[in-house]
């Protein structure tokens, strides 16, 4: 604290070395902090980046199909080397048919929440459970849809609509609240105004209330498809495994990046390891395009809105 | 959604019941769609429970609850304990979080408490992209890279540096003399809390963000620096709030397969040395359900998922009562 030199007079000079020096230390921990995050990112990205890129090109990420991995580098040459292109068809595919499903489903249950729902015990609980599933774990998302799908259907279940719903099941709570958090934010008295011309409940939410926070749902839900098109565990049960590329989202097999990463990595031969790099490189960018176009969505909104 | 557009008649205000609003059918229809909607996640909740017990039923009945409470796990004779697994989650998570609760809380201060607005920006994005990476590329980057780093480089030497020294020694020694492996419970934790950091961040972030801007500025009026204020302001007001966000990437280390599944070396073992192979709940479901087609070992593998779904559960339901009754409070008291 302040030392006095002669009583009565407050010295304002700086805090003493000893505290200044502290300060600095305890600054400088936070950006250490900081920095031990970003090593690990900066070398997963040029890792990625180096061993992905020269393997990428336009015959790699639309060749429909995926060479077997005990093939020989020399052979693959002859043959041509194949490609991913099955693989970022099962996983757009897979993404989008999941997206269908969660994102409206969890508008809904957000307008729930907070225009239906109000202080009620029953919305009190379902908001606090939408909390407590954003933790459950992918796997158990897809050992879930693998006991209610796959059980009852046998083999004919593997299929990319199997991996959509465990993807849903995922996306569901992350929409729930990112899309709750922003109809909270909408002013009470654009409401009250629509009220007051005499429109229904259900009119207000729909032209009013969600319109006014559509930016913020928006760009929630592109956040809840980049976290789902990264997942690797809620489809290794329930999309099966697939070398070429299957358009039919509804029935027969799939594939998807990230299943696809997963069964190179652990292969002892080189070109299969090649395949997942550059197979992690192209999944990598799809979940760096969907963030970036969030944060685009999120820019615009707030210039709109100010 | 047609039906709720058009059934819309505006109430007729001059009425006998004008106080009392008319309801549309189209009104009543969308209300209830939202509560369906929202009942969903309650629905697929007790589906979870129910279903999965159901298929993992028959591990419970064929290895009673010693077997299951055993650490002997050889699917070949018909062997379906669980602890070893157990255990393996337990302590590569609580590595995650040691190593991530400081850097979190180091972040989250920096972001709120140190650098300008216009800085922080920039800071956030790092954590986002962070965020973002699809763990099946920490789990490719983890198995080829940075596993065989640590294996040649990095573990030999900070084991044979601790190796006599009495606790180091049993957590970071060389097992059986010589004995250390890059796949291991201490590279899964450290990958883990790479992972969970952006989580505990923002959690923190938002705590630390409740704090009243008149205490921080009487903290500094008094003549307190920056990092005075930060310990006698922030950190009472906030640290319950930041060991509940601590605790909620605690459940999301312990769920996180495909890094356990990769980094870990799949090895039932209970073993106290961090630098040798483990395996934990989420990794063994990965890598072994594709051999368990049926009976009791897909059982087993069914019913370790429940296990994991109802650790998980719980560890949130406390992670979230903590930090929700934190935040509470303090914008109560504001």
């Amino acid at each position: 604290m302040a030392v006095t030199t002669d009583p009565g007079v407050v010295d304002l000079r700086d805090p003493s070395g000893w505290r200044q020096a502290k300060n600095r230390l305890a600054v400088g921990a936070m950006w250490f902090a900081f920095i031990c995050l970003v090593v690990p990112l900066g070398f997963v990205l040029v890792g990625v980046i180096v061993k992905g890129a020269s393997k990428i090109d336009w015959s790699f990420l639309t060749s429909s199909t995926i060479p077997p991995p005990t093939l020989p580098p020399l052979l693959a040459k002859i043959e041509g080397t194949g490609g991913i292109g099955a693989a970022i068809v099962g996983t757009l595919e897979i993404t989008a048919f999941a997206s269908v499903i969660a994102i409206p489903l969890g508008i809904l249950g957000a307008v729930y929440l907070n225009e239906y729902g109000g202080n009620r015990p029953l919305a009190r609980l379902l908001s606090f459970l939408s909390d407590v599933m954003t933790g459950v774990p992918s796997i158990v998302m897809g050992l879930f849809i693998f006991t209610v799908w796959v059980i009852p259907h046998g083999l004919t279940g593997l299929s990319g609509m199997a991996g959509s719903f465990a993807l849903a099941c995922l996306m569901l709570p992350i929409v729930i609240r990112s899309s709750y958090e922003m109809l909270r934010l909408v002013p009470d008295s654009l409401r009250q105004g629509s009220y007051a011309l005499g429109a229904s409940k259900a009119r207000v939410t729909l032209t009013v209330v969600l319109p006014a926070a559509a930016g913020g749902i928006v760009s929630g839900a592109l956040l809840a498809v980049a976290r789902a098109a990264g997942e690797t565990a809620p489809l290794l049960f329930t999309i099966g495994v697939v070398t070429a590329t299957n358009g039919n989202l509804f029935s027969g097999p799939n594939t998807a990046l990230s299943t696809l990463i997963f069964s190179e990595v652990l292969q002892p031969y080189p070109n299969a390891v090649a395949f997942g790099w550059g197979a992690a490189l192209t999944l990598i960018a799809i979940a760096f395009i969907l963030m970036i176009a969030a944060r685009l969505v999120t820019a615009r909104f707030q210039r709109y809105s100010r | 959604m047609s039906t709720t557009m058009q059934a819309d008649p505006a109430t007729p205000a001059g009425s006998a019941a004008g106080l009392k609003p008319v309801r549309s059918l189209g009104d009543r229809s969308f209300q209830l769609l939202a509560l369906v909607s929202g009942l969903l996640v309650l629905a697929i909740l007790v589906l979870i429970a129910i279903t999965m017990s159901q298929q993992s039923s028959q591990w419970f009945t064929s290895e009673g609850w010693s077997g299951i409470f055993s650490t002997d796990w050889d699917p070949a004779h018909n062997k379906f304990g669980a602890m070893t697994f157990v255990y393996g989650t337990v302590i590569v998570s609580v590595i995650a979080i040691v190593i991530a609760y400081p850097v979190s809380m180091g972040v989250s201060l920096l972001l709120n408490e140190v650098v300008p607005r216009r800085w922080a920006q920039p800071i956030v994005y790092v954590i986002d992209l962070v965020a973002v990476v699809p763990s099946v590329v920490w789990g490719l980057w983890g198995f080829l890279i940075f596993v065989p780093w640590l294996q040649i480089t990095v573990y030999p030497h900070i084991a044979s540096a601790v190796n006599d020294i009495p606790i180091l020694g049993n957590l970071f020694g060389f097992l059986n003399g010589n004995y250390v492996s890059g796949a291991s419970f201490f590279t899964a934790g450290l990958v883990l809390a790479i992972m969970i950091i952006p989580i505990v961040t923002s959690l923190s972030r938002e705590v630390i963000a409740t704090v009243p801007r008149e205490d921080k500025e009487g903290a500094y009026a008094l003549g307190a620096t920056r990092w005075e204020m930060i310990r006698g302001v922030v950190w009472p007001h906030s640290q319950a709030g930041i060991v509940g966000a601590t605790l909620l990437g605690l459940g999301r280390a312990m769920g996180e397969t495909i890094v356990v599944a990769l980094l870990m070396g799949s090895s039932p073992t209970i073993t106290s040395h961090l630098f040798t192979p483990g395996y934990a709940m989420p990794g063994v479901i990965a890598n072994q359900f594709g051999e368990a087609t049926v009976g009791v070992f897909r059982a087993a593998l069914i019913g370790m998922g429940v296990l994991l779904f109802a650790i998980t559960i719980i560890v949130n339901l406390s992670a979230r009562a903590i930090v929700n009754r934190n935040v509470r409070r303090i914008r109560g008291t504001a």
